[in-house]
């Protein structure tokens, strides 16, 4: 177990090195991040003065172990367009996303399973079609897209629900939260609609062909034949089957919730951290693509671990393995 | 009485509160973000218009960028090479600190230190020096007729404050600690800052102890960066916002069609323009080998007659665009009127072709931003479609601003051989233009750091140095003007238009737009 542990914690630091390697080498074709921090009339001199100072001139391997010393600390330096430290930039828009993901999620869940149910045991009736529909359109159009269409029919036509921020929020401590206030809810309706709209659909089918598989199984059938009820069959006995690969599916899709937030957040203007990502690409401030990226990536590969050290647990086959190598 | 119905009597209170309290808040949005406060640090439109509600110079701009006084009651020329600026008593900062001859040396020692981006706005050898609490004398080294034309954006700092808070040398972006002045601000404008998070939101409100009296009525601002165009019309359209900008073109109807919204459209300042290489022996990116056809004025004005700028402004511009003649605005010298763009002529432009020897045309690469100026890409493409008719194929490369900027400007070694950009002169003066964009440059953009194909005449740079120290206006627009005909005469660059420029504003909204985009809180009425 200690073994394997370790084995697996050095192939995350691996990852995590060979991710901040390959971003740091993309940097060099976003562009020059000092003239977008510059006027127009700033001449020439006074541009080289500050890629100076700003060490760009340096190798780039140079660069690169200086980020990577500092980033071992924690430490990844001042943001080029707000000239704030990127901790502090990136720690105030956590919140946001990190909300937003998990209002997704649930939004996902609380939708995706009930119809993946109702479609499984119905499969003809005509609301079962409607819904299978449903998800075609999820899976199929673009987030920007769905995200644009809802805009316009439930703020701009109706005018029901806010088209873009956050509505206000309360602070707590270094926390802020709109779920606590009627605009930060009412914000949270669309934006979290959008980008959860695609699990949904994920965890509907992922549910839908388990039920169809389980049913057809023998204990069921078995449960039929010792007459108990239709409901405690399904959702007792078939349900609770289906649900092991749909809990791995979402605690794997999590981590793309949050990564993926990116179009979503754009669209509703949601001041998370894949907001400011975009808008870091745009202006190439790499501190802040930098740091991102290595969160992102370090989220992976914790989830990852997790499931890894997990079925470690859980399946003693690979416990035998190990031992008889 | 029915007026005793509880209903009634809230639906009356509620009205009478929102005639009553006149505490209107103006909610806006723009497409790019405000990064930070320090008025010192960014040279750009939107973040100094931004700074221009929380902080002043000695002198404004009105409504029709007429300079005007403002922290300086008035000034005067003692000598050619010595200016007197008498500044207005009873001014007080948002702190309370009492405005002084202190703050404004304190100020010019600032702008044009370490890390500012302003340092143009006075020159490196002009002395400040405070004659008295009130008076401040500034002795240049040479006669400079547009001394004070961007004083309006060189905001005045409080000595005091700035000090006290270890904000003397300017944020610069390789510092590790953010700087006081970075994400607060301490003016003596109109409005003071009274929330900012940078990218979120910013939250202005309105100083009550402005030594000037208002036009609009709004009391506290809040403003949010919008970067989708499609959000950002939306939120207009909804009602959610009162005002927001730019306007896209291709949403300006809707925008007019829309109950409750209307498109204020104006021409803007900046020019937008060709250029050509006109200084390598061999293009970088052509298949004429061992020769440079843009050498050749002919060349130059064989793409010039090629263009129908007027098919451009009517179908990629939708209306939106002068057809521009000059290198600079038209409300910016007084003399342009004199100058007609060559016409469109594809058959001259043909004929110049042939006569120059290119009758079988070449081919071109051409750079081109896709989110920098209005429509930008989609001019490029047309630009080619017309250049295709004299036989000139041009590659077309669009990138977005961070990597086009990367590859034309001095940085990237000028590496382009035919690009479009466009430009504002900063002090809306033409001798700018004849600085940065038609001045002859050595490879590093010594001379004439913008003019990134490299064309080089002396007699414009000679006529320009007469330019820059000539105090006679009349005299001046003459040197301006012959400069601006040899410019013309050998097809320095192709001007194309003035783009313009596009606000989206709730119908209750009055507001005073300005030619140079800038958007002042002051002139806001809310209804």
């Amino acid at each position: 177990m200690l073994a394997f542990s370790i084995r697996r914690l050095l192939q995350a630091i691996l990852v995590m090195l060979v991710v901040a390697l390959i971003s740091f080498t993309l940097f060099r074709f976003v562009g020059d991040p000092v003239n977008q921090m510059v006027g127009v009339e700033t001449t020439p001199e006074q541009r080289e003065a500050l890629r100076e100072r700003l060490g760009l001139n340096d190798p780039i391997m140079t660069q690169f172990g200086r980020f990577i010393v500092k980033a071992a600390q924690f430490d990844f330096g001042t943001s080029y367009q707000f000239r704030q430290p990127v901790s502090d930039l990136i720690g105030k828009r956590l919140p946001a996303t990190l909300e937003l993901s998990l209002v997704s999620a649930i939004f996902a869940l609380l939708v995706g399973i009930p119809m993946g149910v109702y479609t499984g045991l119905h499969r003809d009736s005509v609301l079962s079609k409607l819904f299978l529909s449903i998800s075609l359109i999820g899976i199929s159009l673009p987030t920007f897209f769905i995200g644009i269409l809802l805009i316009f029919l439930f703020s701009v036509t109706l005018q029901w629900l806010p088209s873009f921020g956050r509505g206000d929020t309360v602070a707590i401590g270094w926390w802020t939260t709109g779920l606590l206030t009627v605009s930060g809810l009412k914000a949270l309706v669309l934006p979290s609609i959008t980008l959860g709209l695609f699990q949904m659909t994920l965890i509907m089918r992922l549910v839908r062909s388990e039920m169809l598989e389980v049913i057809r199984t023998d204990y069921i059938k078995f449960a039929r034949a010792r007459g108990l009820r239709q409901r405690s069959i399904n959702f007792r006995h078939a349900l609770k089957n289906t649900l092991v690969p749909v809990i791995t599916i979402t605690g794997l899709q999590v981590g793309s919730i949050i990564a993926f937030a990116i179009i979503t957040e754009t669209v509703f203007q949601w001041p998370g951290m894949g907001l400011l990502f975009l808008q870091s690409v745009q202006n190439v401030d790499i501190p802040i693509m930098a740091a991102y990226l290595m969160l992102i990536a370090f989220l992976f590969v914790v989830i990852n671990l997790i499931v890894d050290l997990l079925y470690f647990v859980v399946d003693p086959r690979l416990r035998a393995d190990r031992a008889a190598l | 009485m029915r007026y005793f119905k509880p209903l009634a009597t809230a639906a009356l209170v509620a009205s009478l509160m929102g005639t009553a309290a006149h505490a209107e808040t103006l909610r806006y949005a723009f497409q790019g973000t405000l990064n930070q406060l320090d008025p010192y640090t960014l040279n750009e439109t939107f973040t100094l218009g931004s700074h221009g509600n929380v902080y002043e110079g000695l002198t404004r701009r009105a409504g029709d960028l007429a300079i005007e006084p403002a922290l300086a009651e008035r000034w005067e020329v003692m000598e050619p090479n010595r200016w007197r600026f008498y500044l207005r008593k009873g001014v007080k900062f948002h702190n309370g600190n009492d405005f002084t001859a202190d703050d404004v040396v304190f100020s010019a020692d600032r702008v044009r230190s370490e890390g500012s981006d302003l340092k143009t706005r006075i020159n490196a050898d002009v002395k400040v020096v405070k004659v008295d609490d009130h008076t401040v004398d500034f002795i240049l080294p040479a006669p400079n007729p547009i001394l004070h034309y961007e004083w309006d954006t060189w905001y005045i700092m409080d000595k005091e404050w700035t000090e006290a808070n270890d904000a003397v040398a300017v944020t610069s972006a390789s510092d590790t600690t953010p700087n006081h002045a970075a994400l607060n601000a301490n003016g003596t404008g109109p409005y003071k800052v009274m929330s900012h998070e940078a990218g979120v939101k910013t939250v202005y409100e309105r100083n009550e102890n402005w030594w000037d009296t208002p036009d609009g009525n709004i009391e506290t601002v809040e403003f949010t960066p919008i970067g989708s165009d499609a959000t950002r019309i939306a939120a207009l359209l909804s009602g959610e916002l009162d005002m927001v900008y730019p306007v896209p073109v291709q949403d300006i109807k809707r925008v007019n069609d829309n109950e409750g919204t209307r498109a204020l459209t104006g021409p803007e300042l900046r020019t937008i323009f060709l250029g050509m290489d006109q200084k390598r022996d061999e293009l970088l990116y052509s298949d004429v080998k061992g020769k440079n056809p843009f050498k050749d004025v002919r060349v130059r004005k064989a793409f010039y007659q090629a263009i129908d700028m007027d098919a451009i402004r009517d179908k990629v511009m939708r209306g939106l665009s002068t057809p521009s003649a000059l290198l600079i605005s038209p409300f910016l010298y007084s003399r342009s009127d004199e100058f007609e763009r060559y016409p469109y002529d594809p058959e001259a432009a043909k004929a110049l072709m042939a006569e120059a020897g290119y009758a079988d045309g070449f081919s071109v690469g051409m750079d081109c931003p896709n989110d920098r100026y209005v429509n930008d890409e989609a001019i490029c493409q047309t630009i080619a479609a017309f250049l295709a008719r004299i036989n000139v194929k041009v590659d077309l490369n669009a990138q977005p601003k961070a990597q086009y900027f990367a590859k034309v400007l001095a940085s990237g070694g000028y590496d382009t051989s035919f690009y479009l950009l466009g430009w504002t002169p900063g002090s809306f003066d033409s001798w700018n233009v004849l600085h940065n964009i038609t001045g002859c440059r050595d490879d590093k953009g010594a001379g004439g750091p913008f003019n990134l194909g490299g064309y080089c005449s002396p007699e414009v740079d000679a006529l320009a140095a007469k330019v820059l120290e000539e105090n006679d206006p009349t005299k001046r627009d003459e040197l301006i003007a012959q400069a601006f005909t040899i410019l013309h005469d050998e097809v320095s660059h192709i001007p194309l238009h003035q783009q313009g420029l596009a606000w989206g504003v709730a119908s209750n909204v009055e507001l005073t737009q300005r030619a140079d985009n800038q958007f002042h809180f002051r002139w806001v009425t809310k209804k």
